[in-house]
């Protein structure tokens, strides 16, 4: 019983940042239909402006978390909407799609020449101890995860449901037409969606990255997980992203336990191919119409 | 009428290129030759299915590895070569039929995640089945085909061989294309409902692309099987699969010749520019990202662009972009 409940928490935890990712890259289709196969790679990044804040500028590491959080709310976000989407969404989905693979491998490539190719520790976020609550031991650095992911989902959903631009965010992402009728400037709030995206990811990076340790090709699983996450959540749905990167979280790490490591990741892969062929619209998603 | 004879010339320059090559050069230059011989034909497929029909698929990788793991598996256990060759292709062609039935239900994006799950899969059981693949040690000695009693053991040998391969599926997949079929390809990739309207069985066709895509991935390993003597599973990882789409894309998909060009690109370019390192990659990256932005058609696209309004300048382009000149006046 207490490891199914450890394994929940830790599930949970990585579930919760799995989460965040998902709803950055729901949030770029709702609004532009940007699908980015670099969102993993954009997970990976901000961990890297810290570690260089940290080692080039000399900065103790919470000005420097600040500091990665802002460079990658300006590269990931307004620089990434400026110089890669803007350009090509008239193109259509597919094109932008290629782009952000080929993005995708500019940053892992720069990473690798720039920074280097061995895995970098990165400061953790709670000590490494455990703490017993009713009799079980969790580990602290999973409940911080887990209070920070669910605190940054909390204040996201508040700000797009009670505020007035979160509002129009929203608007613009049911029907953008409509909403430029109504007097929303579209235009601003699409670019919003981006700098949030930047933000989100830049959390997300500082949570895993003391997991895994900071690497140039952390982007190749975290984008798959993201995807994952998005698709069997419902893509076009916030909460679908949520519950999707929860239950993926979950599924992998009793899987890794009880099922077997090396097939791990097979669980979540055969998840999404049973959902796409019986429920494309996500488990939580509303039915979008098909375009010819 | 001038662009079709300098088509002429640069099609009969570029054979007498690959023709004359082994003699030039050295085993490992051959082998790169090779290699791009043997992913222009994978290419050539994933342009059938994507270029040609439409359907985004991001599993070309994991077809040419099940291609070369049979192919590995039964040669080095003393199959014949070309007993081993039909199973690949016939295997990979019948999985790519399956997996053509998602995308009878989910386009574009939901398309792409599906294949890319399957490639994965095949990946991780490429790596974990042990009993059959051999894991990350993968298969070694794997033995070069002896064709009509000629021994191909000698990289010049079995180059001519992938070369030869490449001539005879260029030729069949450009019949294809001239075909009825090639033409229902396109009906489905311009607007599905009204190719359906007119009689076209979608359906199959559908179904007909992703497996024909995926049989050329097939020949391809089993090529590259014997080509690299060695098969482990990284080669086979996503990796590759978005490396194919990229060569498609930037070669000019839905062009005849793009395949070529972008193999070009991406096999061929990294090795001869090997001192710029890490920067190849990164240059190459930014060429896909201002291709996309400016000429989502490819560099083939791009130079029928610049081809078609004025006739001067048109010669240097073409000159530059070998494969650019015929494309104009065959493929479209």
């Amino acid at each position: 019983m207490a490891d199914i409940l450890q394994l929940l928490v830790a599930g949970l935890a990585t579930g919760a940042i799995y989460a965040l990712v998902a709803i950055g890259f729901t949030l770029l289709w709702q609004t532009s239909q940007t699908i980015n196969f670099a969102q993993g790679e954009f997970v990976m990044l901000p961990a890297f402006f810290v570690l260089i804040a940290m080692s080039y500028f000399g900065l103790s590491f919470w000005p420097a978390v600040a500091v990665g959080t802002l460079v990658s709310i300006i590269v990931l976000g307004a620089l990434f909407k400026r110089l890669v989407v803007d350009p090509m969404i008239r193109h259509g989905v597919l094109p932008l799609v290629i782009a952000t693979i080929g993005l995708a491998i500019l940053m892992k490539e720069a990473v690798r020449e720039f920074y280097g190719a061995d895995a970098q520790p990165f400061p953790p976020l709670a000590a490494d101890i455990n703490v017993t609550i009713l009799g079980v031991a969790f580990a602290m650095q999973s409940l911080v995860v887990l209070a920070i992911g669910i605190a940054a989902v909390v204040a996201l959903q508040l700000f797009l449901n009670r505020t007035r631009t979160g509002r129009c965010m929203q608007a613009t992402a049911q029907n953008p037409t409509a909403a430029r009728l109504l007097g929303i400037p579209v235009e601003r709030m699409i670019l919003y969606t981006f700098l949030i995206n930047g933000a989100l990811v830049a959390l997300a990076s500082i949570l895993i990255t003391p997991i895994y340790l900071a690497k140039f090709t952390n982007g190749e699983w975290l984008g798959l997980y993201a995807f994952i996450a998005a698709i069997v959540g419902g893509f076009n749905q916030v909460r679908g992203a949520i519950a999707g990167g929860l239950l993926l979280g979950v599924v992998d790490n009793f899987a890794a336990a009880y099922l077997s490591s090396q097939y791990r990741m097979a669980l979540p892969l055969l998840i999404l191919i049973v959902v796409i062929l019986f429920r494309p619209q996500g488990l939580l998603g509303r039915i979008e119409e098909r375009t010819v | 009428m001038r662009r079709g004879l300098l088509a002429g010339i640069v099609l009969t320059l570029a054979a007498a290129f690959l023709i004359a090559a082994p003699f030039a050069f050295k085993p490992y230059g051959i082998f790169i030759l090779s290699m791009w011989a043997v992913m222009t034909i994978a290419a050539i497929g994933l342009n059938l299915t994507l270029g040609y029909a439409g359907q985004i698929s991001l599993a070309q990788a994991a077809f040419v590895g099940i291609g070369a793991y049979i192919t590995a598996y039964l040669t080095t256990r003393g199959w014949p070569f070309w007993i081993t060759y039909v199973f690949g292709a016939v295997a990979c062609f019948a999985i790519g039929w399956l997996l053509g039935y998602p995308a009878l239900r989910v386009q574009h994006h939901y398309l792409a995640f599906v294949t890319l799950a399957f490639n994965t899969l095949v990946y991780l059981v490429f790596r974990n089945e042990e009993w059959v693949t051999g894991g990350i040690y993968g298969i070694s000695n794997v033995p070069r085909p002896h064709v009509l009693g000629w021994p191909t053991n000698g990289p010049r040998e079995f180059y001519y061989f992938c070369l030869a391969h490449l001539a005879l599926i260029s030729l069949a997949s450009w019949w294809v294309i001239r075909s009825p079929w090639g033409r229902a390809f396109m009906a489905l990739r311009e607007n599905p409902v009204r190719a359906l309207s007119l009689g076209v069985d979608t359906r199959r066709y559908t179904l007909m692309a992703f497996a024909l895509g995926a049989g050329l991935g097939g020949i391809a390993g089993a090529l590259y099987a014997p080509l690299v003597q060695f098969v482990d599973p990284t080669p086979f990882a996503l990796g590759l699969s978005l490396n194919l789409l990229l060569m498609v894309v930037v070669g000019g998909s839905g062009y005849f010749f793009g395949p070529f060009l972008g193999a070009i690109v991406a096999v061929l370019l990294p090795e001869w520019l090997r001192f710029t390192e890490g920067f190849y990659l990164m240059g190459y990256a930014l060429l896909v990202i201002i291709l996309m932005a400016f000429r989502p058609t490819g560099l083939l696209g791009l130079a029928d662009r610049l081809l078609k309004p004025r006739s001067k300048p048109a010669a240097k382009v073409a000159a530059a972009t070998p494969d650019a000149a015929m494309q104009t006046e065959a493929a479209r």
